[in-house]
């Protein structure tokens, strides 16, 4: 089958998540909810997660697919280096955010969410997988190759001139072996 | 835009008439709770919270039916099988069967997000009555259900309660959370770019579909979405519902009585969940049953050909199986175009070696002796739409780009059998063959079915039944010195046909003249496997070339996904 990475599937889980959230943190601030001010922390912490996934991984086997304008978001998330690198990081710091999530009705389903995906990024961290960006590769200037096609320095083999002259009286003698073949053209 | 109408009609017709019914069951259930009657006091709590969660409720009950029936492949088979009557297109729609599974799906994602938006708004809203926080009506009827005698019509008994205690304490609370927790699970999992590099995970997490249906058929078993009953005396609703302190002591407000809907959502998805059963049973059952090998043969470039016999196996040209080998994995099947013909007595394809699966059953095969029987495989079909319309046409032109060639090799070998049997069915008098590829490693076998038939067709005096033409269009430099170098020999030196290799693409144009010069009232039969812009060059041909006049040339053309 191929090796599993994990961390594919702990991105899509925590993507999802991550507009879970969001949506039931809008929902319970919409509607003015008892501890709606879980659900501002739902938003805050959806938009974040959102953010953080949205750019996917590069992936250690096979060619990787990027989403819709990821590049931007790339970059950000490149800058923090091993912060973001790191997959135990990534597990803990999801684990830490969905917390606040339970505490409310309309985020919880998020925080269950973002709580399996954090543990799938777990698995990808004892894997040993790492989080590595999608970047256009850099056109490397090619030397031109030896070309092989100049004009030839001398001439073809042929007997001296005097040789190759014509001559009727002595047909037969006059006739020679091309050293090259030639196949002649066909009338 | 005709070809648009026999091609897309039925699907289009289909997606329109799902749409309707979905339409139809959101509109009317909304209504039915908004204006009911009876539901004017939930509705006095929960507001159009009530209407918003019942109606896509009723929308999930329709599409929650209708997700197992397109996985359905063996039953879906046998409908096919039985629909020859029916005609092409309606058996071609259940090809589509994938498509319409996800789509169904999205439409389940999104009536859940609906339906549990909706309830969250009820929830914080019956808690609030039952805290004492709405006006005296809303007071009045939460408080019932207190009292012996009384039925209650807020589910959220306790006063000192959060939502959240409340739905994980309910089954219907508890069974929602874990079924839409499922369907999250298998909907991240099933995001193509899991499904094609980790078909394992995929496969596994969709199981959860099972956890889904089981939590589905029980959500509704609390009863908790009420109705007032009729009692007797009756309670009049619309008078009584100005003046909660008198019920009970007036005669046309006797304390309302509650009860809640009877669950439905079982009567809709037993059906389907045991024809899914079914379904499961019989792939097991056609799992157990032998195959053996009538022959192996380890082609060129990497291309394995296992001749496998089974009993009672029945296929059509163009047709596909899926494979199965335990020994490299238990779950793994693959499915594979068959490249033999009907009428022969075992069924063939050829596996070009490209991941892990192929990669293994290769090096499994090497190490056999010879005559050996192959490692045990399991073989699931036949499926796939008959591309019978070939044999319908006088004169055929087929069209192969690459892997698409692969159908042609079971067509092609039909074809000649038939015609040499003088089948009544065949009314082809004359194909013209089109094979374009880049390259032509791993389709070397192609090239030998070809000399075969080359070679039959001059012993029995037919070679001017096929017209073949092969087209590299992956040549290069070296390619051409090659081509220039043996330019005399009789054969191709690619192939080893008589006919010669073109390079580069075809010029349509002049395929379309040659053909129309050579048959001036024929109607013309075009088969494309392969890459939409070509079928879109070759559409525009067909219609271009055809002529109006009835009693000249007409090119039909026909883009099949084998």
């Amino acid at each position: 089958m191929g090796k599993i990475e994990w961390a594919m599937w702990a991105n899509e889980q925590a993507l999802a998540s991550g507009l879970i959230l969001l949506t039931g943190g809008i929902v319970g601030v919409a509607g003015q909810f008892a501890g709606w001010q879980f659900a501002a922390y739902g938003v805050a912490a959806g938009v974040f997660v959102c953010l953080l996934e949205y750019p996917r991984g590069r992936r250690a086997k096979g060619t990787s697919v990027e989403r819709t304008g990821q590049y931007c978001l790339t970059v950000c998330v490149k800058a923090f280096g091993p912060i973001t690198r790191n997959y135990y990081v990534r597990a803990f710091l999801h684990a830490a955010l969905c917390v606040p999530g339970g505490f409310m009705l309309a985020t919880v389903l998020g925080c269950v969410c973002l709580g399996i995906a954090s543990l799938i990024y777990l698995l990808a961290a004892i894997r040993g997988e790492q989080w590595l960006p999608i970047l256009p590769k850099t056109e490397t200037r090619e030397k031109p190759r030896e070309s092989i096609k100049e004009p030839p320095q001398n001439p073809p083999p042929r007997p001296p001139a005097d040789l190759r002259r014509k001559r009727l009286e002595d047909v037969e003698g006059a006739a020679y072996v091309n050293p090259i073949p030639v196949t002649g053209s066909e009338d | 835009m005709s070809n648009w109408i026999i091609n897309h009609g039925l699907s289009a017709f289909i997606l329109v008439l799902w749409m309707g019914i979905n339409t139809f069951l959101f509109v009317y259930y909304y209504l039915f709770y908004d204006h009911g009657l009876q539901f004017l006091y939930t509705r006095h709590i929960v507001g159009s919270g009530l209407s918003w969660a019942r109606a896509p409720a009723a929308v999930l009950n329709f599409n929650c039916m209708l997700i197992l029936l397109p996985v359905c492949r063996n039953l879906l088979s046998l409908i096919r099988g039985n629909f020859t009557c029916c005609g092409r297109s309606l058996r071609k729609q259940l090809d589509k069967n994938l498509t319409f599974h996800k789509l169904v799906a999205y439409m389940i994602a999104l009536m859940t997000a609906v339906h549990t938006i909706a309830h969250l708004f009820n929830m914080e809203r019956f808690n609030n009555s039952r805290q004492g926080k709405g006006d005296e009506l809303s007071t009045e009827l939460s408080e019932l259900g207190d009292e012996a005698n009384q039925t209650f019509l807020n589910p959220i008994r306790s006063t000192s309660t959060t939502p959240t205690y409340v739905v994980f304490t309910t089954i219907a609370g508890l069974t929602g959370v874990i079924i839409t927790l499922a369907l999250i699970l298998m909907i991240t999992s099933s995001m193509e770019i899991i499904r094609r590099c980790y078909f394992e995970v995929f496969w596994y997490t969709h199981h959860l579909f099972i956890i889904f249906f089981a939590g589905l058929v029980f959500h509704g078993a609390g009863r908790i979405v009420r109705s007032v009953k009729t009692t007797d005396p009756p309670h009049n609703i619309s008078f009584c519902e100005d003046q909660p302190a008198n019920w009970g002591l007036i005669p046309q407000c006797p304390i309302p009585q509650f009860a809640g809907g009877f669950p439905q959502t079982w009567m809709w998805v037993i059906g389907p969940m045991v024809l899914y059963l079914c379904e499961r049973i019989v792939r097991f059952v056609r799992y157990m049953q032998t195959v053996t090998y009538r022959k192996i043969v380890i082609r060129p470039s990497k291309v394995l050909e296992l001749q496998l016999v089974k009993a009672g196996f029945k296929m059509e040209v163009g047709q596909y199986v899926f494979l199965n080998c335990p020994d490299i994995s238990q779950l793994e099947w693959h499915p594979f175009t068959m490249t033999s013909a009907p009428e022969e007595d075992f069924f063939s394809v050829h596996i070009r070696v490209v991941g892990d699966w192929t990669e293994k059953l290769m090096s499994m095969v090497e190490k056999l002796p010879e005559g050996a029987q192959g490692p045990k495989i399991g073989v699931d079909g036949p499926f796939g739409t008959a591309s019978e319309d070939v044999f319908d046409y006088e004169v055929s032109m087929l069209v192969g780009c690459g892997i698409g060639v692969t159908p042609f090799a079971s067509i092609l070998k039909s074809i000649w059998y038939k015609f040499k049997e003088s089948n009544p069915t065949l009314r082809t008098r004359k194909i013209y063959f089109y094979w374009l590829c880049r390259e032509t490693h791993a389709f070397e076998w192609f090239a030998d079915l070809l000399q075969v038939l080359e070679r039959e067709m001059e012993e029995r005096g037919m070679g001017s039944f096929l017209t073949y033409k092969l087209f590299l269009t992956g040549w290069d430099q070296s390619h051409a010195a090659h081509v220039k170098v043996h330019f005399d020999k009789d054969t191709d030196v690619v192939t080893g046909l008589k006919q010669k290799t073109y390079y580069g693409r075809p010029h349509w144009d002049n395929e379309f003249t040659e053909i129309r010069n050579n048959h001036p009232t024929s109607v013309v039969g075009t088969f494309l496997c392969g890459p939409e812009a070509l079928a879109k060059t070759l559409e525009k041909k067909c219609a271009k070339f055809s002529v109006v006049d009835p009693r000249g040339i007409k090119f039909y053309f026909n883009k099949e996904n084998f």
